[in-house]
């Protein structure tokens, strides 16, 4: 008799255990399911440009709305490209600023200026290309383009590379719009990279008499070489993947060439512009839609590559 | 010869001189130093420049007309009330979605999903490839899923676009924070006879509360400013409109419409949002990392 209430009770709670279990367990396959209908939907919907345009699709170098003919090569190398050149600029940047926030500045101020440039990272991209457009374009239209084309114009080599119509947006004003978004966030992988370097293994390097460059390059580095190439990878993933500020800076014209300094578009930026004009069903919405899942390829294929080079200290 | 300069070189080393070879390493140091101090410096001064841009072209726009005013047709007037209750609306609404399901995600990650269990690692992974995937695509995705069968841009799948794109930080967030709950609590829990879920959620995430919701208002910060999501979902609005299943206005839509605009009043406007965006989203992160140093 006693036992009952208890028994009766416990039962009870058995049951309301498994129904918050399964309430959890729906909403962790809500997260697959999302993943999920967001590759399949990006898939079905360029299924009609891959089949239309097979191989060609990733060769061609036009895209061309009136003859409903399109290649994606030229924005996948704008892509390609623009994000190289922000890896170029932000890395370094971010190494810089992990090595002075960690090991240089004073704990204080290196937590001050490590939120602050933080903030940097939580800034809307719409805003990184407002302000690009507004402070960045102009630079390089005034000051640095006509310095190259008059340097480097006939130059063999450089000079298709470096010279272009002083217009101020391309590959190069985008790559540099690119460092400035991404910087902060590599630098607070690293940053959390160098803290977890053991603090023997430096005092070690310090009692050899080693400077603290020569501590950062033969110990914390080789130490922290996985992390820090999974923050690179991370970042680099981020630039692939940006649209709203790189479609104010990039100039938005499908061609190739060697100008880095030409206007060109990205494959996010060409999304964004060309959807409003292209109506639902037809090949050019397809076309985009294939964009994009190539696009999520990339972002999927560059995350999977940082988590393996990581390791498992994440 | 070779003996003047060895003795030459003993006298160098006897009176302290430093030699050539820790010159130079003391240079390379210096070097060094300076140049991480000034890479660090640029990051501020972007963050300062981009700041100053924004105070001088958008503060001279900011007034109670352009708050209370809908945006109307160049010159006349229009202010950006109506993007900022649609921005309102649609960020409140995507929280509402987002916030329930990716704690509760998080939680089965963190108390469900310890070692072993294959399916909670496939969905911690999932959650990361959610997290760094382009925002534009979760507008496409939303785009093919809702618009296209209902026929029409709406209110609605801009907000679930955006919860889209907060769901994966939620879920990383609370995992992470639950994680940081030691094992003892929930043990102590248990011994006094709570069933599982009342330790989870009266113990756990009580105490994890403030982690979690730092999370969850950092990703009220992200989605604040997120365009590219809506151009494809929400489309955006030049008229009031609270209707969730009628296009919707909102600020980062309307900053993208008018900073290309060749009429000067859109341009400022834009600009005036651009200061708003900024920030709010800036405002938010701010109080959040100095309430979670303390």
């Amino acid at each position: 008799m006693r036992m009952t209430p208890v028994t009766r009770s416990s039962h009870h709670r058995v049951g309301f255990d498994t129904i918050f279990h399964g309430l959890l367990w729906v909403c962790a396959v809500l997260v697959l399911a999302s993943l999920g209908g967001l590759i399949l939907l990006m898939a079905t919907g360029g299924w009609q440009a891959f089949t239309a345009f097979g191989l060609d699709f990733f060769t061609r170098t036009s895209w061309n709305p009136v003859k409903d003919i399109y290649g994606v090569l030229a924005p996948l190398l704008g892509t390609v490209v623009s994000t190289i050149i922000a890896m170029l600029i932000a890395v370094p940047m971010a190494f810089g600023t992990a090595f002075w926030l960690v090991y240089i500045a004073s704990s204080r101020f290196a937590s001050i200026v490590g939120t602050t440039i933080q903030l940097l990272a939580a800034v809307p991209s719409i805003i990184f290309g407002m302000w690009g457009f507004q402070t960045i374009v102009p630079f390089i239209a005034r000051d640095v383009q006509p310095f190259l084309n008059h340097h480097f114009r006939h130059t063999p080599i450089l000079g298709p590379i470096l010279s272009g119509p002083p217009v101020g947006t391309g590959l190069v004003t985008a790559g540099i719009i690119l460092a400035m978004m991404i910087a902060p966030f590599i630098t607070a992988v690293m940053v959390d990279v160098f803290g977890a370097v053991p603090p023997m293994l430096r005092e070690s390097a310090y009692g050899l008499g080693a400077t603290r460059w020569e501590m950062m390059r033969k110990i914390v580095v080789p130490w922290s070489r996985n992390g820090m190439i999974g923050a690179i990878v991370l970042g680099m993933g981020r630039a692939l993947g940006e649209t709203m500020a790189v479609t104010f800076i990039i100039g938005n014209v499908t061609s190739v060439g060697w100008s880095l300094f030409a206007p060109r578009s990205t494959v996010a930026s060409l999304i964004a512009l060309q959807f409003p004009e292209s109506p639902a069903g037809s090949l050019r919405l397809s076309s985009l839609m294939a964009l994009g899942f190539i696009l999520m390829v990339l972002s999927c294929v560059s995350l999977v590559l940082a988590r393996l080079l990581r390791g498992k200290r994440s | 010869m070779n003996n003047v300069e060895s003795t030459s070189f003993m006298m160098a080393r006897d009176c302290w001189r430093p030699s050539r070879k820790a010159m130079w390493r003391r240079l390379c140091n210096n070097c060094a130093t300076g140049a991480s101090v000034a890479a660090g410096s640029v990051l501020l001064l972007v963050l300062v420049s981009i700041l100053w841009t924004l105070l001088r072209r958008g503060l001279e726009g900011l007034s109670w007309a352009t708050l209370t005013h809908t945006m109307g047709p160049p010159g006349s007037g229009g202010g950006l009330a109506n993007a900022i209750i649609g921005s309102l609306i649609q960020t409140g609404l995507a929280l509402l979605m987002a916030a329930p399901v990716g704690l509760m995600c998080g939680i089965y990650l963190s108390e469900y999903g310890r070692k072993g269990n294959y399916f909670a690692s496939g969905v911690r992974f999932v959650a990361d490839v959610l997290m760094s995937a382009p925002s534009i695509l979760i507008g496409l995705f939303i785009y093919q899923l809702l618009v296209v069968p209902m026929g029409h841009f709406s209110g609605f799948a801009g907000a679930l676009a955006l919860a889209v794109l907060a769901l994966p930080l939620i879920v990383r967030t609370t995992e992470d924070m639950l994680r940081l709950v030691p094992t003892a609590m929930r043990e102590a829990g248990a011994a006094l006879g709570a069933a599982r879920w009342r330790v989870i959620i009266f113990l756990c995430l009580r105490s994890a509360r403030k982690g979690v919701l730092t999370g969850i208002l950092l990703a009220l910060a992200r989605m604040g400013g997120e365009t590219a999501p809506l151009l494809f979902t929400s489309l955006g609005n030049q008229t009031m409109s609270t209707a969730m299943n009628r296009p919707m206005a909102s600020l980062p839509i309307a900053i993208y419409q008018y900073a290309g605009a060749s009429y000067e009043d859109w341009v400022q406007l834009a600009w005036t949002g651009a200061l708003l965006v900024t920030f709010g989203v800036l405002l938010i992160n701010i109080t959040v990392r100095l309430s979670s140093r303390h």
